[in-house]
């Protein structure tokens, strides 16, 4: 591939096994996506389907019992998933950077927030602490944290959730990397808190051109802030399209699932007054999943073919692509 | 933080006040009488010097007016007149103090200095012979009783060794010092080592340590930058409850090694009925957990800035 078209990130056929004393089990199983230059992508699916671990993956954070078990992560063509610990810390917070869930946790309670940045301006820039505090200050002002000289002083717990994750925004930003990672950025969040997260994370990232690999279980979120929407269920990726498409026209049963559950402005004026639907059924755990299609226990459209054969990820139109026997 | 300071000071006055009292209603509820217990065995008691007795020390006081006597002579740091060497228990306390608390601060020093990094170290290599050695020593350091640990070394580094002496004070340094601090920092080595493991374990688990991982960090830099000062907080109390109660665990040692420490002062009193005496140990081993404590929640406090003014 020339260098024009190849792919920031992509991920192929990534297998993460999780090891316990009962044997080995696939929690994430043959994903594979491309993500381009500035792109962003959405990664949604419910609590414990593969999205973190995969997330985690690509940054080489995972942790026993997790560990990768096949597969290629090139980033910008070059493979990364073998890299010895060094390349790969110099890739961490330089060029690939992650956001997590919940702010309070992911930062260190006994540091002022201002060094927590400074940090990364030492690590990559080889900047001196003191140069790097006030790049820190600048960090903070471009999150638009109202007094960003004095709130760089202050520790976590003296900073709302909201202040907290800009600060977090500040800290994987700050090197300008290629790809941000941002795992259920808003989740720990207040309503009102979120859009104005995820605008900020939006427009920051545009404005340097930084790729964005969006981690949610909140598909209406993901299709406001993604171009492009993977779905995954039980370690598998059952279906991508395009965001705009996709609560149209749904093509897995698990896809159609969850736009069913969503309320939506302007539903009732649209269709006259529905029921939300959920989804029967919760996902199995790791240790548990189920043979042939993995959601064939919970799908209203089973027949014999789902309990026995997994299906394969079929082309659509428009690049789409789903995972599913009975699609459409 | 002066203020804070401050505060923590006064919280002590009351807490002073209710370690005299129980001092006092203790030795005021145990059988006996000043009085009687100066006699030895109470045998050929005149009854004229024992009531003179019991006028002269205001033991016909209703409780209330002998504490407030009791806590008025406190006030003026007078512990009483020994009944045994009629010296005022002050001074004989005194003269003991700096025995004890250089075998305190040696034996707590042994116990940081050797136990957290063990504890350290084990926690890095989870599982590695480091940390199953580390195991055994921490659960055998806290299985010997403190007597039997200090003949072990008495019989090896003074007996058979003649490195050091078997007992004595010396000029108390640290040739005479050595084995009464060892034997004494041992137990607290070995919980501190323990503590230390459990709390950089739970640290390193933490979301903020994979945070800095994120950042691309190496794993010294983790360490040193973010898990050190973390689990340094939940250490602290460790150290802080060893150390108080390091004085009073002193005693057998003190004895064992013919330490002139106030554990000794306190053992000797106890045979020979010194009440004042025995009170007055009592009192200082209190008082010095008692300003440990403080001075640890105000370590806290300079560590840790999410701890608030209370």
């Amino acid at each position: 591939m020339s260098g024009a078209n190849m792919p920031l990130l992509s991920v192929e056929d990534l297998h993460i096994s999780l090891t316990t004393d009962a044997g080995r089990f696939p929690a994430v199983d043959g994903v594979s996506f491309t993500i381009a230059r500035g792109e962003t992508v959405g990664l949604v699916g419910e609590s414990g389907c593969g999205k973190s671990i995969t997330a985690l993956s690509i940054m080489g954070l995972l942790r026993d019992p997790l560990g990768l078990a096949g597969g290629k992560i090139k980033l910008s063509g070059q493979e990364i998933q073998n890299l010895p610990a060094s390349q790969l810390r110099a890739l961490r917070g330089k060029r690939i950077a992650m956001i997590f869930q919940e702010p309070m946790t992911a930062l260190n309670p006994l540091k002022a927030v201002g060094t927590q940045i400074a940090e990364m301006f030492v690590l990559h820039q080889g900047a001196s602490w003191r140069e790097a505090e006030s790049k820190a200050v600048d960090a903070l002002t471009q999150v638009k944290v109202p007094a960003p000289a004095q709130r760089a002083k202050d520790f976590p717990h003296q900073l709302s959730g909201g202040m907290r994750q800009r600060v977090m925004i500040a800290i994987a930003l700050a090197c300008e990397p290629d790809l941000l990672i941002a795992d259920e950025p808003t989740t720990a969040l207040d309503v009102t808190v979120q859009s104005e997260i995820v605008d900020l994370m939006k427009e920051l990232c545009a404005a340097r051109g930084t790729a964005i690999l969006m981690i949610s279980h909140d598909l209406g979120l993901v299709t406001d802030t993604c171009k492009r929407v993977c779905v995954m269920y039980a370690g598998r990726i059952v279906e991508q399209q395009d965001s705009e498409r996709i609560f149209n026209s749904p093509q897995h049963p698990y896809t159609q699932g969850l736009v069913a559950s969503l309320p939506r402005l302007g539903m009732r004026a649209r269709h006259g007054r529905r029921r939300l639907t959920e989804i029967a059924g919760v996902v199995p755990g790791i240790t548990a999943y189920p043979v042939g299609c993995r959601f064939h226990p919970r799908c209203t459209r089973r027949t014999e073919i789902c309990e026995t054969v997994v299906p394969e990820l079929t082309a659509l139109a428009e690049g789409s692509l789903v995972r599913c026997h009975h699609h459409g | 933080m002066t203020g804070f300071i401050i505060r923590r000071l006064l919280q002590m006055v009351p807490m002073l006040v209710a370690i005299a009292l129980l001092i006092f209603v203790l030795f005021s509820v145990i059988p006996g009488s000043f009085a009687t217990g100066q006699q030895d065995e109470g045998l050929g008691l005149d009854m004229a010097v024992v009531t003179r007795m019991r006028l002269e020390l205001g033991l016909d006081d209703p409780l209330h007016v002998r504490f407030g006597k009791y806590v008025a002579q406190l006030a003026t740091l007078d512990l009483g007149i020994s009944f045994r060497s009629r010296q005022p228990v002050a001074d004989m306390i005194g003269a003991r103090m700096w025995p004890s608390l250089i075998l305190t601060a040696a034996a707590m020093g042994f116990a940081i200095v050797i136990g957290v990094p063990l504890g350290f170290v084990a926690a890095l290599r989870p599982g590695s012979l480091v940390d199953l050695g580390l195991m055994i020593v921490a659960v055998s350091g806290l299985s010997l009783p403190k007597f039997w640990l200090g003949i072990l070394l008495m019989y090896l580094f003074a007996l058979t060794l003649g490195w050091f002496p078997s007992f004595g004070y010396g000029d108390g340094g640290l040739y005479h010092l050595t084995l009464p601090a060892i034997a004494l920092g041992v137990s607290p080595m070995a919980l501190l080592a323990r503590t230390t493991r459990a709390a950089v374990l739970d640290i390193m688990n933490a979301d903020f340590v994979r945070t800095a991982r994120s950042k691309g960090m190496n794993e010294y830099r983790v360490v040193v930058w973010h898990v050190l000062r973390n689990a340094l907080v939940l250490v602290l109390t460790t150290i802080g409850l060893q150390f108080g109660s390091l004085l009073g665990q002193g005693v057998v040692v003190e004895k064992l090694f013919a330490w002139p420490g106030i554990g000794s002062l306190l053992v000797d009193s106890v045979f020979q009925r010194d009440i004042p005496a025995v009170q007055g140990c009592i009192l200082v081993i209190s008082l010095f957990f008692l300003v440990i404590n403080t001075s640890v929640d105000i370590a806290y406090k300079l560590i840790d800035p999410r701890i608030r003014y209370t």
